[in-house]
């Protein structure tokens, strides 16, 4: 188990070594100046000069990445170009904001989606679940920006049930994370219901019938849980299919997390920042994987790590 | 009857004295007001915030030592009680007022104002406004690492800044109401460092009283300003991340007082019909003009006749419509409210077919295929394919490139990056109300460098040396006669047509019920959105 956690956590050093490469590059790619950007509009050849001296760009691109690197091996993400404060203070003072939109958001995403795909699964063909089947395609086909919006209107707006200042709180929460939540449950709920007419179909259920068990020990002891392996692997994903959406969802609710720091960090090229929060949502994704795959033995015991 | 007649004056004007917006004697202190922003706010150092949401909240944290009257465009003394201006123009002697106290409780004084100019011009400290203080004395040595101060910055005594110029610079009393010139104290920008953005301490109206990153800010009152019966309010608060449409909807609802982004574009013409709305609007004259860039340096653009047939082809009422005529169609680069903007001067007429003439006259009758880049924000995409159309019916084929803002800026920077770059949502808005900030960066040669903003590549040296001599015109009793010799500097450049301009925007502020201010507070083309000095909360009254 140790040697599989090692080898594992140095695959996540060289995906993170990796992503933080081609990113670097994209950002430096030629065609930009952040030195004139930083220097402003009144500044001289000469001054754009000693402002790009000043943040190291003059160095050869492989320098710049080699301090890049080193630095942040120490914790150290740079100076925000724009801001001018330290990027991992900026983050950091961010991260948990996002963090709890992500558990509201996956909370969701389970509440809705796990109950409605197996009672899909339980009424296969009956109007419960084409209506859940339909409802599960509207969502997943539907762009996030849109769900959250019409969230926000109906509900901020129409019915003022909700609130729509800015800030972290409870019922601040709602909007943001049903509206992550709405489009994963869509997946979960399609996910769900395959997963359990599968298990349906196995020997073991026949066989549990056949023995006379109760429907309900059936279903609890040995339909679900064998139903819920793939879902496990699918929540460590679900990481990464967040940090695009929290971007779009933390802007429309301003919801004070990395997502809208990152997008104001592209609209106005901060590449420090973009840096940073690239290589955070990175760390989350490999890190939501491996928590993915190192619960799998504990739902499935047949499931050695090696 | 003569006394009955003063009673019943007295008797009026004591009625209609409250009602009066900016009656400052009865306005009362106190009350609280909340403004949003979608974004967050960068930084609050003067030295380096130049953004249109930083700029007016710095200057309510900071002062300098000039200011403008509020609501004008005119130069009144802050910091400095009086100034006097040497004859030869190149000394400028301020004398500072006394008991001005920092934030932190200490005194401002001279020093203060030396440390904060240098901090400026100090290469380390990457402002993007050092540029602007190029004609100090000394200003080179010092930005090269050759000097430690900046010789021209004296202070003979405490309360006395002497400025010396290596040439006279008539932008020079702009310069010391600018942010960048803004007075900092020593010991707190040393504590915080880079950091001092985040914990501004200034001499202003208002202090930071508390900033949550993403969430919001809260500014209050300095009870120790110098200024006495400002600010108005007691304490301001920021919030940030809220969405323009839901911001407006929330100032409807009486939540909030100021949608800090304005009315998005979709909205417009409804809040403008609906009489409840329509007179919280405000809508104001900036020092903003957009045009159509055209390279000298890329072919056909080289010939005057190509680009004063592309002034000629463009249908600049139907783009105004575009943007729900929130402007006015421009025919010169300066705006209206430029000192300088010569009134009768037409420009190019709209006349597709003499377009079409002058470009048979330039060999081109069948026309040419040329790149329009533009910024990739609505609505400037709309109005570069409103000019794609324009261009058409001459013959011109243009390829829009549609690029983020960064993208566009480094091409316009390339001597043969974009033959043509309509400058929507990037350029042109004047730092500073003086024509030379028209010039200099985007027309003059100065900016025609790699990286620079003189899209156009347009290099006249007559002009530049004329726009020099306009410089140099430092008496403040010239003024009148220098703004006249930079209308016809422009008169000139439209000779040569490296810009098409196309219009000039208007600010349109929106405002709750609650809050006022004295007259053109609203529409103060130096404070956008407000003045917040000024604005006083009615319920407090």
């Amino acid at each position: 188990m140790t040697g599989y956690l090692l080898r594992r956590l140095a695959h996540v050093l060289l995906v993170l070594i990796g992503v933080s490469i081609i990113t670097f590059l994209i950002l430096h790619a030629p065609g930009r100046d952040p030195a004139r950007q930083v220097a402003g509009h009144t500044a001289s050849p000469e001054q754009v000069e000693q402002v790009r001296h000043e943040l190291g760009l003059d160095r050869p691109l492989i320098e710049q990445y080699w301090r890049y690197a080193t630095k942040l091996a120490q914790g150290d993400l740079g100076r925000s170009y724009v801001q001018r404060s330290q990027v991992s203070e900026l983050i950091l003072a961010r991260l948990p904001a996002t963090a709890l939109l992500m558990l509201g958001a996956i909370f969701c995403e389970l509440l809705i989606g796990l109950p409605s795909g197996a009672i899909a699964a339980f009424r296969r063909n009956r109007p419960s679940d084409q209506t859940v089947m339909l409802g599960a395609l509207l969502f997943v086909s539907t762009p996030q920006f849109l769900v959250a919006y019409i969230l926000l209107y109906v509900f901020g707006f129409k019915l003022q049930w909700l609130p729509t200042t800015p800030g972290v709180s409870f019922l601040t929460l709602i909007l943001p994370a049903l509206s992550l939540g709405l489009i994963g449950g869509g997946w979960y709920a399609r996910m769900m219901r395959s997963s359990i007419i599968e298990v349906l179909r196995q020997d073991y259920v026949r066989t549990a019938r056949a023995k006379g068990l109760r429907r309900a020990r059936i279903v609890l002891l040995h339909v679900v849980p064998n139903g819920l392996l793939p879902i496990i692997a699918m929540i460590g994903l679900d990481i990464g299919y967040f940090m695009s959406g929290i971007v779009v969802v933390e802007s429309v609710f301003g919801w004070p997390g990395i997502g809208q720091l990152a997008w104001q960090a592209i609209q106005q090229i901060d590449i420090p920042i973009i840096m940073g929060v690239t290589l955070v949502a990175a760390c989350a994704i490999v890190l939501g994987n491996l928590l993915a795959d190192l619960m799998a033995p504990l739902i499935d015991p047949r499931i050695k790590l090696k | 009857m003569k006394n009955l007649l003063l009673t019943a004056s007295l008797a009026a004007l004591v009625w209609a004295a409250p009602l009066a917006p900016g009656y400052a004697a009865d306005i009362k202190q106190g009350g609280a007001m909340t403004v949003t922003f979608k974004d967050d706010i960068s930084t609050l150092d003067p030295a380096i915030g130049y953004d249109w949401k930083n700029w007016s909240m710095i200057k309510s944290l900071f002062d300098g030592l000039l200011d403008y009257k509020p609501g004008t465009t005119e130069i009144v003394p802050d910091l400095a009680e009086s100034y006097e201006v040497a004859p030869d123009g190149l000394t400028y002697t301020f004398h500072l007022r006394h008991g001005v106290k920092f934030h932190n409780g200490r005194e401002m004084k001279a020093a203060d104002v030396k440390y904060s100019l240098e901090r400026t011009c100090n290469p380390k400290t990457q402002s993007p406004g050092a540029g602007y203080y190029g004609s100090i004395k000394g200003f080179d040595d010092y930005q090269a690492g050759k000097a430690s101060e900046l010789a021209g910055v004296t202070t003979p005594d405490d309360y006395t800044v002497k400025i010396e110029l290596s040439h006279p610079d008539a932008t020079t009393l702009h310069l010391m109401a600018l942010n960048f010139s803004f007075v900092v104290p020593k010991e707190e920008v040393e504590k915080y460092g880079a950091d001092f953005g985040k914990h501004p301490v200034g001499t202003g109206a208002f202090k930071l009283a508390e900033w949550k990153s993403g969430q919001d800010l809260v500014f209050e009152r300095n009870t120790d300003y110098y200024k006495k019966g400002l600010p108005h309010l007691d304490k301001i608060t920021f919030e940030i991340g809220q969405e323009p449409v839901v911001a407006l909807l929330r100032l409807q609802k009486g939540e909030i007082d100021i949608a800090g982004d304005g009315i998005p574009p979709s909205k417009y013409e409804e809040v403008l019909k609906d009489p409840a709305t329509k007179k919280l609007v405000t809508i104001t004259d900036q020092l903003n003009t957009d045009y159509v860039s055209m390279n000298v340096n890329i072919k056909p653009f080289d010939q005057v006749e190509v680009r004063q047939a592309v002034n000629m082809a463009i249908n600049k009422t139907r783009i105004l419509k575009l943007i729900n005529n929130r402007g006015v169609a421009a025919n010169q680069p300066l705006p209206p409210a430029m000192p300088g903007y010569v009134k009768d001067y037409k420009g190019y007429p709209y006349d597709p077919a003499k377009a079409k003439a002058l470009l048979a006259k330039a060999g081109l009758a069948d026309g040419f295929s040329t790149d329009l880049y533009v910024q990739n924000v609505d609505p400037n995409p709309r109005i570069a394919q409103a000019i794609q159309q324009d261009l058409a019916k001459i013959g011109i084929k243009a390829n829009i490139k549609s690029l983020d803002q960064g993208t566009v800026i480094a091409a316009g920077g390339k001597k043969d990056g974009a033959p043509m770059i309509w400058s929507g949502g990037m350029a042109w808005i004047a730092d500073f109300p003086d024509p030379s900030n028209f010039y200099t960066a985007i027309l003059g040669c100065g900016g025609a460098v790699d990286g620079g903003w003189n899209w156009s590549w347009y290099c006249n040296k007559d002009l530049d040396a004329r726009a020099d001599k306009a410089n140099a015109m430092a008496d403040p009793a010239k003024a009148g006669e220098r703004a006249a010799e930079w209308g016809k500097i422009f008169v000139e450049v439209m000779k040569d047509a490296p810009w098409a301009p196309v219009l000039n925007e208007k600010a349109v502020t929106i405002h709750s019920k609650r809050i006022a201010g004295p007259n053109g507070i609203f529409a103060d083309p130096i404070h956008i959105p407000v003045n917040y000095d000024e604005v006083y909360a009615l319920d407090a009254q």
